[in-house]
C-alpha cells in the first residue's frame, strides 16, 4: 500500500521558504489500530536557516524527516498533507521522482553513523557511490570530489582515509564521513537527525560548529532533530516543539527559550540540566509518560501531564484540542494551548523563570 | 595473508593427522577387542591354521605396534609402499593409501575413479543451489507475505522435508521413464562428452539442490529480512539510489555472507556423503564406494574414502575462512 494524498491542493502556499511543510500526517495502520505518529503538523524553513525540532522520544520527530525525504514510500505509512520543496510537492510524487531529489536536493545525517555506514564498503567509496548517482562523471572524479569533501569536513589524511572501511573509524570521524556523504551533492536542504547523540560531548561541539560553518558556506536550509535543548540553544534559529506527533509551541530560538508559553515547553527547560545552577536542587521532571500515538488524549495531548489545567475553567483541556494560534500576525510565536496568553506570561515569569 | 593461509594450513594437517590417526586406530585396535584378526577385514578370508593367519598378519605388518603400522601407512601416502614378503608383494605406488584385495586395486585407483564423479555432483549441485535458494530467499524476503513468498517457503518446508530417495526416483520416474527426456543416464567424464555428462548429473543435481537450496531459501530470506531493516539500507536510499541496487549491492551483499561460510562447509561435506544420490542415481563416487567399502568389509577403502573426505572438509573449512575475511573488512586475518 502506497502513500494516498488525499487532497492535493494545485497551488503553492504563500511563502518563500526552501521547504514548507503543511498539515502533515504520517499515520501506520498496525493490528492494533493507528498509530498517528504525525498529526497535522506545519512549518517553514529558508535557506540559510537552522530549524530545530524538539521533542520527546516517540514525539514524531525521526518519522517527520522521513516523511520528507519520502523514505515512507513504499511502506503502510499513510501519508497526507502537503510537503514544498522549493515549488515542488513531495507527499503526491512518484517514488522515481523522490529518489532523483534524494540525496541531490536534500540529504540525511543519521543517529548513529557506524550503522548508518554499510560495513563492507570503503567509506570513500560510499561517499563517491552517493555522489555517482546523481552525476554522471567517471570514478576517478567522483574519488577526487569525495576526497575533497573528506578534507573539507575535517578529516585528516583524506587520501588515506578514504580507503579505510568505517570500522577503522572514530565515533566523531564516521560522523563527519557522515556528513561527507550527504553534502557531496551540495543539497539545499540537510535534515540531521540527531546527528550529536551517539557522540562524546566535546567531539559533539565539533561536529556542531562544522555544521554550522558549511551552513554558512553552502547558504543551505537545515533541520536539526534533537532532543537535546542544549544544541537547540547553541545552533537553531527557528525552534518547533513536538508532542504526540504535533507542533504544540514554535517560535525563534530566542522566544521559546526566553519566553516560552505552552506547559510542555516549561516542563522541556526545567528538566534541562544546567551548570550554573547549584548542585542540590533536584532537576524537575515531567511527570507522566508520553502519550500512545494509538489512543491520542482527547483535548490537547499534553493535557494527562499538564499541570496547570485549573488556569481554564471547566474542562476544556480535555474536551477540545486547542488550536495552534500566533500570538501575534508578524510573528512567528505559535502556542497551542488553552490558557489565556496573559495567563501564560504570567506563570512563566512569576512562577518557571525564577526556578530554572 | 599469506601468514594466515600457512597458519590455517598448518591447522588443518594436524586436524588430518588426528582423524587419519584415530581411524586407523579404530580399524586396528577394535577387531583385536573383538579377538578377530585385523587380517580378515583386508583380505576377507583367513587360513584356518594359526600358522597362516600369523603369516597373513606378518606381511600385512600387523605384528608391528600402532605407531609403526600409522608410520607405514603415512609413508605409503608419500612414496609408496610395498605390500607383502618375499614371497608374494603387491607393489602400491604413491599416494598409496592401502591395498584393496577384494578388488585386487590400490585404493588410490578406486578413488581417483570415483572423485571426477563426486566432484561433479557436488560442484554442479552446490551451484544450482546456491543461486536458487539465495534468489528464491531474496525475492521471498522482498514480497513478504506475498502469494510467492508463502508459495516458495511451502515449497521449502516440503523440499527440506522430503528425502532424497523419494525425490530421486520420482525425478528417474518422470523425465527417464515416463517423459523419456534423458534415456541414457551412464555417467561419461566432463572431457569426454560434456553433453552426456550434464545428461547423466541433471536429474541427480536437481535431487540435491532441492533440498539444499530449500535450506539455503530459508536462511536467505531471514537474513535479507533482517538486512534490509538495517539503519544502512536507509542510508542507501537516502543517498538517492535505485531500488535495484540497494537491493542487491547494499542488502544482499551484507545478507549473503554468513550464507558463504555454510556454503563452503556444505560443499565440503558433500563430498562423500552423497550415498543416498549415487546409490539411487547409480553414479559411482566416493558414497557409493564407501557403502561397497563397508558393506564387503574392505577397510582400507573405508580409510581411503575417511581421509579423502576428511580432507575435503578441512580444505572447505579453510577456504570459507580466507573468503570471509574477503567477503566481511572487519574479519582481519590475524
Amino acid at each position: 500500500m502506497s502513500a494516498e494524498p488525499v487532497e492535493v491542493r494545485v497551488t503553492k502556499p504563500e511563502t518563500d521558504a526552501y521547504l514548507s511543510v503543511r498539515d502533515l500526517r504520517v499515520h501506520f495502520p498496525t493490528a492494533d489500530g493507528l498509530v498517528k505518529s504525525v498529526d497535522g503538523l506545519s512549518f517553514d524553513v529558508h535557506r540559510g536557516e537552522i530549524l530545530g525540532i524538539v521533542g520527546e522520544s516517540g514525539s514524531g520527530k525521526s518519522v517527520t524527516s522521513q516523511a520528507i525525504l519520502g523514505l515512507h514510500k513504499g511502506s503502510r505509512a499513510r501519508i497526507t498533507g502537503e510537503i514544498w520543496l522549493d515549488g515542488q510537492e513531495l507527499v503526491g510524487a512518484s517514488e522515481e521522482r523522490m529518489r532523483a531529489l534524494r540525496g541531490d536536493q536534500m540529504a540525511m545525517i543519521f543517529q548513529d553513523p557506524l550503522s548508518a555506514m554499510h560495513p563492507f564498503y570503503r567509506v570513500g567509496d560510499q561517499i563517491s557511490e552517493a555522489y555517482r548517482v546523481h552525476n554522471k562523471v567517471s570514478k576517478a572524479v567522483a574519488k577526487k570530489r569525495s576526497i575533497e569533501m573528506l578534507d573539507r569536513v575535517g578529516i585528516p589524511n583524506p587520501d588515506r582515509r578514504y580507503s579505510e572501511y568505517p570500522h577503522q573509524f572514530s565515533g566523531g570521524m564516521r560522523q563527519r564521513a557522515m556528513i561527507a556523504m550527504a553534502l557531496v551533492c551540495d543539497p539545499k536542504l540537510l535534515i540531521a537527525d540527531e546527528p550529536t547523540t551517539a557522540l562524546d560531548v566535546t567531539v559533539q561541539a565539533q561536529i556542531l560548529d562544522l555544521m554550522k560553518d558549511l551552513q554558512r558556506e553552502f547558504n543551505s536550509a537545515i533541520i536539526l532533530i534533537t532532543h537535546d535543548l542544549g544544541v537547540v540553544a547553541e545552533t537553531c534559529d527557528q525552534v518547533v516543539v513536538m508532542y504526540g506527533g504535533q507542533c504544540v509551541e514554535t517560535g525563534t530560538v530566542d522566544e521559546i527559550f526566553y519566553e516560552p508559553q505552552m506547559p510542555y515547553a516549561w516542563g522541556l527547560l526545567t528538566s534541562m540540566p544546567r551548570l550554573d545552577r547549584s548542585r542540590q536542587d533536584r532537576l524537575q521532571p515531567i511527570a507522566g509518560q508520553p502519550p500512545s500515538l494509538i489512543q491520542v488524549p482527547k483535548g490537547c495531548v499534553f493535557n494527562p501531564r499538564c499541570a496547570y489545567q485549573d488556569k481554564v475553567g471547566g474542562d476544556v483541556c480535555r474536551t477540545q484540542h486547542p488550536e495552534l494560534v500566533p500570538l501575534s500576525t508578524s510573528s512567528t510565536h505559535a502556542v497551542r494551548c488553552h490558557i489565556h496568553p496573559e495567563e501564560r506570561r504570567r506563570i512563566w515569569a512569576d512562577e518557571i523563570k525564577p526556578t530554572l | 595473508m599469506i601468514r594466515y593461509i600457512v597458519r590455517r594450513s598448518i591447522g588443518g594437517l594436524f586436524v588430518l593427522v588426528a582423524t587419519s590417526f584415530v581411524t586407523i586406530t579404530i580399524f586396528f585396535i577394535g577387531p583385536k577387542v573383538a579377538h578377530i584378526s585385523p587380517a580378515l577385514y583386508f583380505v576377507g578370508k583367513i587360513p584356518p591354521t594359526p600358522q597362516g593367519q600369523k603369516l597373513i598378519e606378518h606381511r600385512l605388518g600387523f605384528d608391528q605396534n600402532l605407531f609403526q603400522q600409522y608410520w607405514t601407512w603415512v609413508k605409503g601416502i608419500f612414496v609408496g609402499r610395498n605390500l607383502g614378503d618375499d614371497q608374494s608383494v603387491i607393489h602400491c605406488n604413491a599416494p598409496c593409501l592401502g591395498y584393496s584385495f577384494r578388488q585386487h586395486l590400490p585404493v588410490s585407483h578406486l578413488i581417483a575413479q570415483a572423485l571426477p564423479v563426486e566432484l561433479s555432483i557436488a560442484v554442479g549441485a552446490a551451484l544450482l543451489w546456491l543461486v536458487g535458494g539465495v534468489a528464491i530467499g531474496s525475492i521471498s524476503a522482498l514480497k513478504r507475505g506475498s502469494i510467492f513468498d508463502r508459495l516458495a517457503m511451502t515449497l521449502a518446508l516440503a523440499a527440506v522435508s522430503l528425502p532424497i530417495f523419494f525425490t530421486g526416483p520420482l525425478l528417474l520416474l518422470i523425465f527417464k521413464y515416463n517423459l523419456k527426456w534423458l534415456p541414457n543416464t551412464n555417467f561419461v567424464g566432463l572431457t569426454t562428452d560434456p553433453l552426456q555428462w550434464f545428461r547423466s548429473l541433471i536429474l541427480p543435481w536437481i535431487a540435491l539442490a532441492f533440498i539444499y537450496a530449500a535450506l539455503y531459501a530459508r536462511l536467505t530470506r531471514a537474513n535479507m529480512l533482517e538486512t534490509m531493516s538495517e539503519d544502512y539500507i536507509r542510508t542507501a536510499r537516502a543517498k538517492g539510489l535505485a531500488r535495484r541496487r540497494v537491493v542487491i549491492r547494499h542488502g544482499l551483499r551484507a545478507a549473503i555472507t554468513p550464507i558463504v561460510t555454510i556454503f563452503g562447509l556444505d560443499i565440503g561435506q558433500l563430498i562423500g556423503n552423497a550415498v543416498i544420490t549415487e546409490t539411487v542415481f547409480n553414479l559411482h563416487g566416493l558414497g557409493l564406494l564407501s557403502i561397497q567399502g563397508i558393506n564387503s568389509q574392505d577397510l582400507p577403502v573405508i580409510m581411503g574414502v575417511v581421509l579423502v573426505a576428511t580432507f575435503a572438509v578441512v580444505v572447505a573449512n579453510i577456504i570459507v575462512d580466507i573468503a570471509y575475511a574477503a567477503v566481511d573488512p572487519r574479519v582481519s586475518y590475524s
